[in-house]
């Protein structure tokens, strides 16, 4: 699949360009800076302004709508920007290079203004956008010109609302990135389970399984387009790889017994996983050089879902090796394990986050299920979802968002995606009509 | 003797009757004992005069005292009939997330494997596949449910159907 993507400063025509510089002198004063601090103080949404991009030549007029629209969909997800009604707009851009009237943006009191211009060429389609802070009357940052096929035409728009959420959060972009996961059908007693991969908003959902054989757990490399999985294609589960643009798939080895759980090492070298044998389930690390088996735990215990710290160093993983499922951290070599989760229920499914800072997790207590957070030595738990059955928490390649699973109970019971931001805000059905299961984020495309 | 068995046999029937809302792959056939005769070394028999199946508690592989009786019945048939072989399903409620289940469906399955091999069973006969929770026989969201899928489940291969 080809992903040609250039990404080109415009370095001309934009004066005074800096990097989020905060607002300064007297304009600071009437206005605060075009900044949204994540925290959990955070309600109102930071609106602001995005007109139709302008499309330049014939061929541009199909996709600068829809990229705007896809653009400003993955900002006003996050419920941390809120999109002007554009009835409201008292002047449009007249041409891309125009110095923006912000009186005009100030009067419907928009903060940020985004402005696009498409145009097309061949295969290729070239966006190029400002953002604007409307009450400093000055660019954020550089103007940004990105060019993309034709077919990836949704890519363009994703890096435009990165660009805008990393300049006015300050945090690491996240839009540009995929959703590995298990689409179910049929009865609840007969379920057909495939692997299928989206974009994070649910858009381009294309099926890597056909159904015949019942797949769970799918995880990405950090390092490239191939994810690690398990399936039930030879009899028993077992772990597979697939390359999910090639759709070549090879199991990962083949010692006896059932191995699941798998997930990669942060550096993409090396599977972590649970191989069960004789009843028993402990954890083994398989460098995918060598296919090697080297045992991790060794107790009777259930030792499963194994999650790497982001350096490598240790690994989270749930034991019940004290009566119910609880969280252990170990070194990534294995060795004594020392217990994090000490509140009440069991805890599960632990995910390092890739920023280092928490480790996600689900809990069951009280005949309820739970998303939650804490720090890696088990403080500051908490909890930010609820329900009958809320299972595997997945993260965004910027630690900021929780993709999960939420099934609903009875017998025509069905999981459905989910998503909420690490503050506990923001929770929301992933805009997906089918039922799924068992998300996994990919990291950042390049 | 052969009464105490008919009671057995009566009762599964009719408990399956009542939980198998839309289900159309039931193991267990209801059992007429005025039927024409089965043959004692048939699927249909072992499936439901033996018993193919025995539940656990939430959380629990031990095998209780109700499972052991029927444990010790599929030893004996398939000790006395060597030609079949068998793949002891183990299955877990939906109480639990997937990774866990799945071992503990393994857990399950593991423990009825080992108390027919303990009763003269041949191991080379016997193979475990765990489903975790992803395949219910009963779909509602209640105990009455749940205690039937917390199952190991012996799938006998190579007898007559009846």
């Amino acid at each position: 699949m080809a992903r040609n993507f250039v990404v080109a400063w415009l370095l001309a025509a934009v004066t005074g360009a800096g990097v989020l510089a905060p607002v300064s002198g007297a304009m600071a004063q009437d206005a605060p800076p075009l900044v949204i601090e994540i925290d959990e103080g955070v309600i109102e949404p930071m609106p602001f302004a995005a007109p139709v991009f302008i499309a330049e030549d014939a061929g541009a007029a199909e996709f600068a709508a829809q990229l705007t629209d896809v653009m400003t969909n993955d900002l006003t997800g996050t419920a941390l920007f809120r999109l002007i009604d554009r009835n409201a707009y008292i002047s449009s851009p007249s041409s891309f290079e125009a110095t923006p009237q912000f009186a005009d943006w100030r009067a419907i009191n928009s903060q940020a203004l985004v402005t696009g211009a498409v145009s097309t060429s061949g295969n290729q389609i070239t966006l190029r956008f400002r953002l604007w802070d409307v009450y400093a009357g000055q660019p954020v940052g550089q103007g940004l010109q990105l060019v993309g096929d034709r077919d990836n035409w949704r890519r363009l728009a994703h890096k435009v609302a990165d660009q805008v959420y990393t300049r006015i959060t300050g945090e690491d972009p996240y839009f540009d990135s995929r959703v590995v996961f298990v689409a179910e059908s049929g009865p609840k007693n007969a379920r057909v389970k495939r692997l299928a991969i989206m974009d994070q908003d649910g858009a381009n959902l294309r099926y890597l399984t056909d159904g015949s054989s019942m797949v769970l757990t799918p995880r990405f490399n950090p390092t490239s387009q191939e994810v690690i999985y398990m399936s039930y294609q030879t009899g028993e589960p077992r772990v597979f790889l697939m390359n999910v643009d090639t759709l070549q798939r090879e199991e990962l080895e083949r010692q006896p017994g059932m191995t699941f759980a798998p997930r990669f090492s942060p550096d993409g070298s090396s599977v972590v996983m649970s191989l069960s044998r004789g009843g028993n389930t402990d954890i083994y690390s398989v460098p995918l050089g060598s296919r090697q088996l080297i045992q991790l735990t060794n107790s009777p215990a259930i030792d499963t879902a194994p999650s790497y710290s982001p350096d490598g160093s240790q690994i989270v993983f749930e034991s019940d090796r004290g009566g119910k499922q609880q969280l252990y951290v170990m070194s990534a070599g294995g060795g004594g394990a020392r217990r994090i989760s000490f509140g009440d229920g069991a805890y599960a499914t632990p995910v390092w986050s890739p920023r280092g800072d928490m480790i996600a997790f689900t809990k069951q207590q009280g005949g309820r299920f739970y998303i939650g957070v804490m720090r890696p030595d088990g403080s500051d738990e908490k909890l930010l979802t609820a329900s009958f059955l809320d299972e595997g928490p997945t993260w965004s390649p910027n630690g900021r968002v929780l993709m999960f699973f939420r099934e609903s109970p009875g017998p025509n019971g069905a999981p459905a995606l989910r998503s909420v931001d690490v503050t506990g805000r923001n929770e929301r059905r992933v805009p997906l009509n089918m039922p799924a299961s068992d998300p996994a984020w990919s990291p950042l495309l390049q | 003797m052969t009464f105490l068995k008919f009671g057995f046999v009566a009762l599964t029937a009719l408990t399956l009757a009542a939980c198998s809302d839309s289900d159309e792959d039931m193991t267990a056939q209801p059992y007429d004992p005025n039927a024409s005769t089965i043959s004692e070394s048939s699927l249909q028999y072992f499936n439901t005069v033996v018993g193919d199946r025995v539940l656990f508690a939430t959380d629990s592989s031990s095998i209780d005292s109700y499972a052991s009786e029927t444990l010790t019945r599929q030893a004996e048939w398939l000790n006395a009939n060597p030609g079949v072989s068998a793949t002891i399903e183990g299955h877990a409620d939906e109480r639990g997330t997937r990774e866990y289940n799945l071992a503990l469906g393994a857990r399950r399955a593991n423990a009825a494997y080992n108390f027919l091999v303990s009763r003269g069973v041949s191991a080379s006969r016997l193979r475990t596949v765990s489903y975790g929770k992803e395949r219910p026989e009963a779909t509602c969201s209640n105990e009455s449910c749940w205690s039937q899928n917390r199952r190991a489940v012996t799938v006998v291969a190579g007898a007559p159907m009846s």
